[in-house]
């Protein structure tokens, strides 16, 4: 495969990885109805989609940057790289074999929906699983300008975390909103319990697939 | 777990409706001196069978002396809210606790007519972890299952206010007290909760002295059982308000909140105001502010009687009070149904608007001067006690006895537990339905009623109604 390729694969799996975080129940599309029917007005099911996504977004952010920064250490890549892949396989495994939903998280009241979808996405590795993803784009971009300046490298890698965070959030709160407001306006909450899927063990997988993609893909 | 969520779940109050009729009730039977051990009746509930109206399958306990009385589901409709985490529960254990013993049975019901014991906590390990005692409501929330108590720590519980502790909704390993802030609150009974609004309702009864061996007269007449409702924010756990419903509002009893989350209001039963012997129905409600408010909104009359007829705790009044020992409210939220346990009714109440309720149908049997029978001749010992309404609101089941110590002051002598059910109008209307009547093994009282599938005082919801 060429650079190019990649790099296109690489965006692609970061819209497929939110189109697929948006539409599960579980990271929060259903509150965003419940929010409309409770105020009686449609406007809520968008003010609570705007905090989900919102959540998500800081969640994605606040993994993605640390690592841009480690990045910025030109010699440690590849380590960083394996790094990442490995810790991705590891929660994989953690979920696989511990299926408790963390219970805090039916601590936070109701109405901070941006704080649950936060929260909510750092404690399922939702972040997690877009580094080894990012990661691969920056190498892929990196090789296109050379051995650039360090200034212009880091910037590079912040733009690539901040393009990867919002594009992956974008992909999240449209299929997670489609859903939504199909339910509110036409489906009806039936929908819910009849489409709601428990992908806890594809969830699992799914991290230690990236995680081990990404492995082979360094090597 | 389930792939799917568990077909019993439903989103809102109106899908819960529409799902289809029970086939199957669980129902507590007790053995009021403790010479038997308790255990859970599954009655046949489906008219189509040729076992209608029967107890299909008994299950009794390994000890003596729990007293059974409330229970509850592991997992209900509020699993369906993406807060709580766990959609892919089953509705599969209930959760049955002594109230004399402290004990706590986890009994799987997967396949009903075959229900076994899944796990039993032990006494000590509720006082060890919490402090309380003498577990009495069972609900299925955001934290796990959350059950409340009648008593403290001590050995007649009276060491520390009683409260309500969390379970874990997968182990049934207790983790802990709820309460973080519990205010003046320092007696317990009922809770219930509106869970997008994120606030929950207690209630009072009394402290274990007072109704472990029998109604406490002079307590009573002292208006020193409970009186009082608290407010609390449900994920803080802290108490936000108290309302105290005037103390000869004697024993608060069930917390009936509109199943409706989109609704801010809901219902309590007052056993007696000590001042005329009524019954009484408080409505409480939250307005934008925050703040709660209650009112009463309805009274029910004592009714006279012949001293001779009697039991000597109420020879001295001439009167026999209604004593309104629980309600329940159907999922429409549109009627109310009122055991007046003393004079033998149950009372049905349209609350389409819930401060000005207005009786829609009414039901005569069993009662402790009345003694009416059931129209299919049999005679119904004691009086309407703990009602149950089907999902769709049709059909209203209760049985009789109150408590082992309380059903001997007020209606001396075994009179026989029983279930029996009446047929709700569409509009209103209440009539006992002829071929519904259950006995119970001799020598057993009947306590709550559960419905397979959910029924009208189990399932939270997260969603309104459209």
């Amino acid at each position: 495969m060429t650079e190019l390729d990649t790099a296109t694969a690489l965006w692609w799996a970061v819209v497929a990885s939110g189109i697929y975080h948006g539409i599960n129940p579980g990271m929060g599309w259903p509150l965003a109805v419940s929010a409309a029917l409770m105020e009686k007005r449609s406007g809520y099911l968008y003010r609570a989609l705007a905090s989900l996504s919102f959540g998500h977004l800081l969640a994605m952010a606040a993994i993605l940057f640390p690592f841009s920064t480690l990045f910025f250490l030109v010699e440690w890549q590849r380590h960083i790289q394996y790094g990442a892949a490995l810790l991705v396989v590891s929660l994989g495994v953690y979920l696989l074999l511990n299926r408790r939903h963390p219970r805090f998280l039916a601590r936070i009241h109701p109405s901070r929906l941006a704080l649950w979808s936060f929260l909510a996405a750092m404690a399922h590795g939702a972040g997690l699983m877009l580094v080894p993803i990012y990661l691969g784009i920056c190498k892929t971009a990196e090789t296109d300008a050379g051995h650039a300046a360090a200034q212009t490298l880091m910037s590079g890698t912040f733009a690539v975390a901040m393009a990867v965070a919002l594009s992956h959030t974008l992909a999240m709160t449209l299929s997670g909103g489609a859903a939504a407001v199909g339910v509110y306006h036409w489906l009806g909450l039936k929908f819910l319990s009849r489409s709601w899927l428990n992908l806890d063990l594809v969830w699992a997988l799914s991290l230690i697939l990236v995680g081990v993609a990404a492995l082979l893909a360094i090597h | 777990m389930n792939i799917r969520p568990d077909p019993t779940f439903h989103a809102t109050p109106k899908l819960a409706m529409e799902a289809p009729p029970e086939t199957l009730a669980f129902t507590m039977m007790l053995s009021p001196d403790g010479s038997e051990p308790d255990g859970l009746a599954v009655v046949d509930v489906n008219p189509e069978s040729s076992t209608y109206s029967q107890i299909v399958h008994k299950l009794l306990m390994p000890n003596k002396g729990d007293e059974f009385h409330h229970f509850g589901w592991n997992a209900c409709s509020s699993a369906l809210s993406p807060l709580a985490g766990h959609a892919f529960l089953e509705r599969r254990y209930l959760i049955v606790p002594g109230i004399r013993s402290s004990r706590i049975y986890i009994i799987d019901v997967k396949e009903p007519l075959n229900a076994k014991i899944h796990k039993i906590v032990e006494p000590e390990e509720l006082f060890a972890k919490t402090g309380y005692s003498r577990p009495h409501t069972t609900h299925c929330g955001p934290e796990g299952i959350y059950v409340s108590t009648l008593g403290g720590s001590g050995e007649d519980g009276t060491d520390g206010p009683p409260g309500i502790f969390i379970m874990d909704c997968e182990t049934f390993e207790i983790l802990g007290r709820y309460e973080m802030d519990r205010g003046e609150q320092d007696k317990h009974y009922d809770f219930w909760w509106n869970l997008p609004r994120d606030y929950m309702v207690s209630s009072e009864w009394g402290l274990p002295p007072q109704f472990e061996n029998g109604v406490v007269p002079e307590d009573l007449l002292s208006n020193k059982y409970g009186h009082k409702i608290h407010f609390w924010n449900l994920r803080e756990r802290r108490n936000v308000q108290t309302i105290d419903l005037g103390a000869n509002h004697q024993m608060a009893l069930e917390i009936r909140p509109a199943h409706d989350p989109a609704s801010n209001h809901g219902f309590c039963g007052v056993v007696v105001d000590t001042t005329n012997l009524q019954g009484a129905i408080f409505t409480w409600w939250r307005n934008s502010d925050g703040k709660f408010e209650a009112r009463k909104t309805i009274t029910i009359d004592p009714q006279p009687a012949n001293a001779d007829d009697l039991p000597d705790l109420l020879k001295g009044f001439g009167a026999v009070p209604p004593l309104v020992t629980d309600i329940d409210l159907s999922l429409d939220d549109r009627f109310l149904y009122v055991a007046c346990w003393g004079i033998g009714e149950m009372h049905q109440y349209d609350v389409s608007d819930p401060l000005n309720p207005k009786l829609a149908g009414k039901v005569e049997i069993g009662g402790i001067v009345k003694q009416a029978g059931h129209p299919n001749g049999k005679a119904f010992g004691y009086g309407p006690q703990m009602v149950e309404i089907s999902r769709d609101g049709k059909r209203v089941y209760w049985t009789n006895s109150l408590y082992s110590t309380w059903d001997d002051q007020f209606y001396p002598g075994e009179r026989g537990g029983a279930m029996v059910m009446a047929n709700a109008g569409e509009n209103g209307g209440l009539s006992l339905d002829e071929d519904f009547f259950v006995e119970y093994p001799k020598g057993y009282r009947s306590h709550q009623i559960r419905l397979e599938g959910g029924d009208c005082s189990t399932d939270s919801f997260c969603y309104p109604s459209v």
